[in-house]
């Protein structure tokens, strides 16, 4: 068998570019041309028609002045003039600003808290890993209708424990100002344990010996914390960070189930106005400029962060 | 560490622990309240448990129908992805084709794509075809991962060349090798893909909100959202609700949680 594998491959080979140039090589790229196309077709179709393709029409349509219903007009770059004239515009950036300002502080805290806690070795630790990862598991829906339970501000719990210690109940998602905050905390909740998980692994990975000389030098627990430690995790920071800011700009689920965007827009952010736009204005054009304008601000945001890690993220 | 020290940390973990999980306790807590006791204040040994919540909800929704759905959705889902994925991982580590770094990239180019431009045109697209609301319009975004693929490929570049080698030689060609020697070799990967795959179907709101209007072809999610907008002060029927979606992807973390974990920690997909 092994003998006359060979010889059978270099026949059909040869068979294949028989006529025009009878070169064994050409024929077996061709060949291998064929199989690419049978394994790389079942992706390479859906993600042409539900990915590629989608975006092209995004594009165009974010040209168009359209309601889904009548014939489209061309309008240029009017969408996009008009969406940046516009103080919903501005104010659904700001809030969404306001969600990633709130929201990341928290659970890079609390994660790099939880990490270095849990980075020890005791009876146990392996459950209360995986009790703290539990809700990232939990979709945003439902994290959105257990918060905006326990946040009611008439029969809520939070509200009853701050009550009997005589603390003030604030309206939370039915109050404007507590609107945002309410879905921040909401969001950070969910959140915490995939922010630890990153950080455990960073943490596991910073050389005990490193910390052991740091110690001989004279170094104390904070100091080889800030100066060993903090340094070294720097690549797992960065990672939560540019993910966060990354899904941070396109939060939408929880602040649709929690406030609707309300009240009275207080919480809109800029894809639950892409979805308001397309779906309760009839403004697809508007819809679609605005989606490009998102991308675009995520990727140079990420961008500048990849470009700007040099300065601060230290490889081993 | 000093011991005094290292038990209050642990008591600190717990303590941390059981306030992180307190909020799933208290979902299951209201669900089986009667709902004229909810307004009484919040306690949480109910004196007098029901399952009204539950019913309420089977009356309001289909509710099986959406569960079923959420799951075989998910599940095909997760199928197609497995399929999609490592056969185009496959055709990236070890068929040597003309063009393959280009194409590669535009895969990756793909992830980079947010759903949030996708909705205005694949809404779209899928009204022309007059596929919206169907179970193909709930699909179709998530046949293939761009992401799968690229976890796939890396745990395909890692199984030894002789191996293939040795397939040829005995006659086997790319099927073969695909079949009987990578994929066997790539389980962990392609646990993690699944995994990966089953959560973000089951846990996904924003595209079924954009395509799906009839509540038999609802998944949880969607359905939970629906419910909210005519319950809006029955919190024990939104609590069942909440605890139907919670239990099955708790069960699946539970099982799988090295996959879930090695998953989330490569992609930081939510």
């Amino acid at each position: 068998m092994t003998t006359t594998a060979p010889a059978m491959a270099s026949t059909t080979a040869s068979a294949a570019t028989a006529p025009p140039t009878p070169s064994p090589r050409r024929g077996g790229r061709r060949r291998q041309l064929g199989w690419a196309v049978l394994f790389l077709a079942p992706s390479a179709v859906p993600l042409l028609l539900f990915s590629l393709l989608p975006m092209g029409v995004s594009l165009w349509v974010s040209l168009q002045q359209w309601n889904l219903i009548s014939d489209p007009t061309f309008v240029g770059l009017d969408n996009y003039r008009s969406l940046l004239a516009d103080e919903r515009t501005r104010a659904s950036f700001w809030h969404t600003l306001t969600y990633i300002g709130g929201y990341l502080p928290l659970v890079y805290a609390g994660g790099l808290a939880l990490a270095v806690g849990l980075n020890h070795t005791f009876r146990g630790v392996g459950a209360l890993r995986t009790a703290y990862f539990l809700p990232v598991v939990t979709s945003w829906v439902v994290v959105a209708l257990v918060w905006q339970w326990l946040l009611n501000p008439s029969t809520g719990l939070v509200n009853h424990l701050l009550g009997l210690v005589g603390l003030p109940q604030p309206g939370w998602w039915t109050d404007p100002a507590w609107a945002m905050p309410s879905v921040i905390l909401a969001s950070a909740w969910k959140d915490l344990g995939f922010v630890m998980v990153i950080l455990l692994a960073g943490l596991q990975a910073v050389p005990q010996e490193l910390l052991d000389a740091a110690k001989v030098d004279g170094a104390n627990a904070w100091q080889r914390f800030r100066h060993v430690t903090l340094p070294l995790l720097s690549p797992a920071t960065f990672f939560v960070v540019v993910i966060s800011l990354i899904n941070g700009f396109q939060v939408f689920d929880q602040v649709d189930v929690m406030t609707g965007g309300g009240p009275a827009g207080a919480s809109q952010v800029v894809v639950g106005q892409v979805y308001d736009l397309t779906f309760r204005y009839g403004s697809a054009g508007e819809a679609s400029a605005l989606s490009w304008l998102l991308f675009l601000v995520i990727l140079a945001v990420t961008i500048v962060q990849v470009r700007g890690q040099r300065r601060w993220v230290t490889h081993a | 560490m000093p011991r005094l020290r290292s038990a209050a940390l642990v008591a600190a973990l717990v303590l941390g622990a059981g306030v992180m999980l307190f909020p799933f306790l208290w979902t299951f807590v209201t669900s089986i309240t009667p709902s004229g006791s909810l307004a009484d204040g919040p306690t949480l040994l109910v004196e007098d448990p029901t399952l009204e919540a539950y019913r309420t909800l089977g009356d309001s929704l289909p509710m099986t129908r959406i569960v079923v759905n959420s799951f075989w959705i998910a599940a095909v889902t997760t199928l197609l992805q497995l399929f999609t994925g490592s056969t185009a991982a496959y055709a990236f580590s070890r068929i040597a084709f003309p063009g393959r770094g280009v194409v590669f990239a535009i895969y990756l180019a793909t992830l980079m794509i947010p759903l949030q431009v996708l909705i205005v045109p694949l809404f779209i697209q899928l009204t022309r075809l007059q596929l919206n609301d169907t179970y193909f319009a709930l699909l179709a975004p998530s046949i293939a991962s761009a992401f799968g693929v690229f976890l796939l490929r890396q745990a395909m570049d890692q199984v030894p060349r002789e191996l293939d080698e040795a397939a040829t030689l005995d006659g086997a060609n790319h099927l073969r090798i695909y079949a009987s020697v990578v994929l066997p070799l790539v389980r962990p990967a392609l646990a993690t893909v699944a995994v990966l795959a089953f959560m973000s179907s089951w846990n996904s709101y924003l595209w079924p909100l954009v395509v799906i209007r009839s509540p038999e072809l609802m998944t949880l999610p969607l359905g939970l959202a629906t419910l909210q907008g005519r319950y809006t002060t029955q919190w024990d029927v939104m609590m069942a609700g909440s605890v139907v979606s919670i239990v099955p992807i708790a069960v699946v973390y539970l099982l799988a949680q090295r996959y879930v974990i090695a998953g989330f920690a490569h992609s930081g997909l939510k």
